[in-house]
């Protein structure tokens, strides 16, 4: 929805905040050539961005402005609707948790997407022609008079206006007691997992009835729950390991060959507790909200509230690297536990190279870390401040020292403004943000190509 | 934006969050519900530790004052028990008189396991005073010696069986708290606090909140319902809710700076 001026009578505020809850972005994913971003929302609905073709003999120079490499809208569709579950007298909700594309094997893109409940796939297709000369319809379709018919024909294919067909080709149902957080798409591109709060389901992308457990944390007796699984991917080459991570904050990485049912971890990796920096939200903040594997497959990237943090998978003492995010919250916890921010699940991405990792956080900021120099930036997804082909300007929170212009407080940070979903391309710096319901696509025209920046 | 980072509060807040999850749309989020009842625990936690930390000053002046009285009277063989019921704090007068009451009042019935030790030992009866150990400890930071019963602490046995009287929520409440809240708001802080016990518990919680006001009523209701959840992390404070012994009292932040120095 646009932000339409308010009429100076009329207050439409709550309207539009009523109007646009659904349109709330829930996840964002390129596919694997980059051609292609889904977003899911929380309407259920999902929306396909295409990537322009540059056109031909056009070379990109620094600075130059092009039509060339933009996204715009490829197509959209309705993926879940609300639901309600009889039995439990539970009503399911139609928010896309995640959306996950498969490697392309034909001109037709398949994907991926989940709500709480059920994990669909959809093939994308599209159809820029379409026969004509049939025998017996005539060009509205309706049947024609046979005895008019004189002579016979071969239908020949004409082309037509590009339409994007969607339709859904598997429905993975009833798999899932919990609410499913995750799925991924297995290497061997045959298999893919979903996860919930308690269990990992493996699937066959062919068949619907039926589904694997590889995973099972559930305690015999439910007061006995002490951690739930928070978020899971498999390794992006080795189709027989998957990492999953809890809300105590441990990673589990485990190897499909060892036995059938994974319980029992291959490596855990855990960081030993700072027992001087305990408070009431010790174990709050220290829930993983997202794990990523590299792209080599070396290293993972996992999220907590305040922090990032990189692990070699050949250590499991404790992570290689930690990136505070937004440090200065740390004594506003409180707060932000009575109005459940403290809840919020950001996510964290690569970059094709691995060279740089990013996250959201609040007030539109998202940071940005480079690996080599552990340096970290804050950068902005906020219309209001940013044009068309603008340069990004770097922000600052305020926490002490030398106030400089353009400094925000940790007072004045906006908590509404949440970046949780995020994606970065992967082969060129170019990155899509989602702020609420407002997708930024940020494209970086002075190194196209990954490099370290 | 801040707020006081309040035991109380703490536990209050993650009490609402939870009872309102339940109308959630989409359902109850185990993750979510999970990680408030976390912060339930830590904040009884440390609410339990302030409550001890606050008996023990409170019987420090007791005893202070038995023994200020007692000289002053010259009248050295009476025991400490009984002189610390009459003479309580001026500026907390219903808690001493009230923790006499309760026991007394409970005194008579046979109360389920731990809890016969929880009150007996600690309230101010002469019958029950023979099973008291003593222990003189000195704290490292008021310098001050003084003689402790058992560990046990009056506020927390006395508010239990409090809470165990259905009808009695707001004179135990009124114990616990520092601050006046209104009446029918006080008595659930105590309810949520004694859930993870056990289910024996949450009958008697449920006669307690019934006398209250509609919200406590609803979270009374809540805990019954809530009663099968986590308390398998809550074990640790579990065991210091049950057995009020001296192991359990070393592990309390609030002790470990007394020496016990006989």
């Amino acid at each position: 929805m646009g932000e339409d001026a308010e009429s100076p009578k009329i207050n439409h505020t709550f309207l539009r905040d009523y109007v646009t809850e659904a349109d709330v972005i829930s996840t964002v994913e390129f596919n694997q050539t980059g051609d292609l971003l889904a977003t899911g929302d929380k309407g259920g609905r999902v929306v396909i961005f295409q990537r322009e073709t540059e056109s031909k003999g056009v070379t990109e120079e620094a600075g130059e402005v092009g039509d060339s490499g933009e996204y715009n809208v490829y197509s959209t569709f309705q993926s879940h609707e609300p639901d309600f579950d009889y039995l439990k007298s539970l009503e399911i909700e139609e928010k896309i948790n995640k959306i996950r594309w498969l490697p392309q094997q034909n001109a037709a893109h398949f994907l991926l997407s989940t709500n709480d409940k059920t994990v669909k796939l959809w093939k994308v297709s599209e159809r820029d022609k379409r026969p004509e000369g049939y025998n017996l319809k005539d060009e509205e379709g309706r049947i024609k008079d046979v005895s008019t018919i004189t002579s016979l024909r071969v239908p020949v294919l004409r082309p037509t206006d590009l339409m994007v067909e969607v339709r859904p080709r598997r429905v993975f149902a009833n798999g899932h007691t919990y609410h499913i957080n995750s799925i991924s798409v297995n290497s061997d591109g045959e298999t893919y997992l979903s996860a919930d709060d308690l269990r990992i389901n493996m699937w066959h992308l062919d068949i619907t009835d039926r589904s694997f457990n590889i995973v099972d944390i559930k305690p015999a007796n439910m007061e006995d729950l002490t951690e739930v699984i928070t978020a899971a991917e498999f390794h992006p080459h080795h189709c027989h390991l998957f990492v999953y991570s809890s809300s105590k904050g441990t990673l589990r990485l485990c190897d499909m060959r060892a036995s059938a049912l994974c319980d029992r971890h291959t490596k855990l990796f855990e960081e030993p507790e700072d027992l001087g920096s305990r408070s009431f939200f010790s174990e709050i903040i220290s829930s993983v909200s997202d794990v990523k594997f590299s792209h080599s497959g070396r290293y993972l990237l996992t999220r907590d509230y305040l922090t990032a943090k990189v692990w070699d998978l050949n250590m499991d003492k404790g992570p290689v690297e930690t990136y505070q995010v937004h440090e200065y919250l740390r004594s506003k916890l409180c707060s932000l536990y009575e109005n459940d921010c403290i809840f919020d699940k950001f996510e964290c991405v690569w970059n094709s190279s691995d060279s740089v990792i990013m996250t959201g956080a609040y007030n539109s900021f998202f940071r940005m870390f480079d690996r080599e120099t552990g340096r970290g930036v804050t950068l902005e997804a906020w219309r209001e401040n940013s044009k068309p082909r603008a340069v990004l300007r770097t922000r600052r929170v305020y926490t002490g020292g030398k106030r400089r212009r353009g400094d925000v407080g940790v007072d004045s940070l906006d908590f509404t403004k949440k970046i949780l979903h995020m994606a970065w391309h992967p082969e060129e710096n170019i990155i899509a943000i989602a702020a609420t319901n407002n997708l930024y696509i940020f494209q970086d025209r002075v190194n196209p190509d990954a490099q370290t920046e | 934006m801040e707020c006081a980072v309040d035991a109380q509060s703490l536990i209050s807040m993650s009490l609402m969050k939870i009872h309102s999850s339940r109308t959630q749309r989409g359902g109850i989020k185990l993750h979510k519900n999970l990680l408030v009842s976390y912060v339930l625990r830590n904040a009884r936690q440390l609410y339990i530790k302030e409550k001890y930390a606050e008996i023990y000053r409170m019987q420090q002046y007791e005893e202070v004052m038995a023994v200020c009285s007692g000289i002053q009277e010259l009248d050295p063989l009476e025991p400490l028990e009984q002189q610390g019921a009459e003479d309580a704090e001026p500026e907390q007068p219903g808690r001493a008189a009230l923790c006499g009451e309760e026991s007394r009042a409970a005194g008579g019935r046979e109360p389920e396991p731990p809890e016969p030790a929880y009150y007996r030992s600690c309230c101010m009866e002469d019958q029950f005073s023979q099973n008291c150990n003593k222990t003189t400890v000195l704290d490292l930071d008021t310098h001050v010696v003084t003689t402790v019963e058992n560990g046990f602490l009056h506020q927390d046995c006395c508010c239990a069986a409090a809470a165990a009287a259905a009808p009695q929520c707001a004179p135990g409440a009124a114990a616990r708290k520092r601050k006046v809240d209104s009446a029918g708001c006080s008595p659930d802080l105590e309810e949520p606090a004694d859930y993870t016990a056990g289910r024996k518990r949450l009958k008697r919680e449920e006669c307690s909140g019934a006398d209250c006001s509609p919200d406590a009523s609803n979270i009374s209701n809540l805990i019954s319902i809530f009663g099968s959840g986590f308390s398998g992390l809550l074990s640790r404070q579990a065991e210091l809710e049950q057995v009020c012994s001296k192991q359990a009292l070393a592990s309390l932040g609030a002790w470990t700076r007394a020496i016990v120095a006989f």
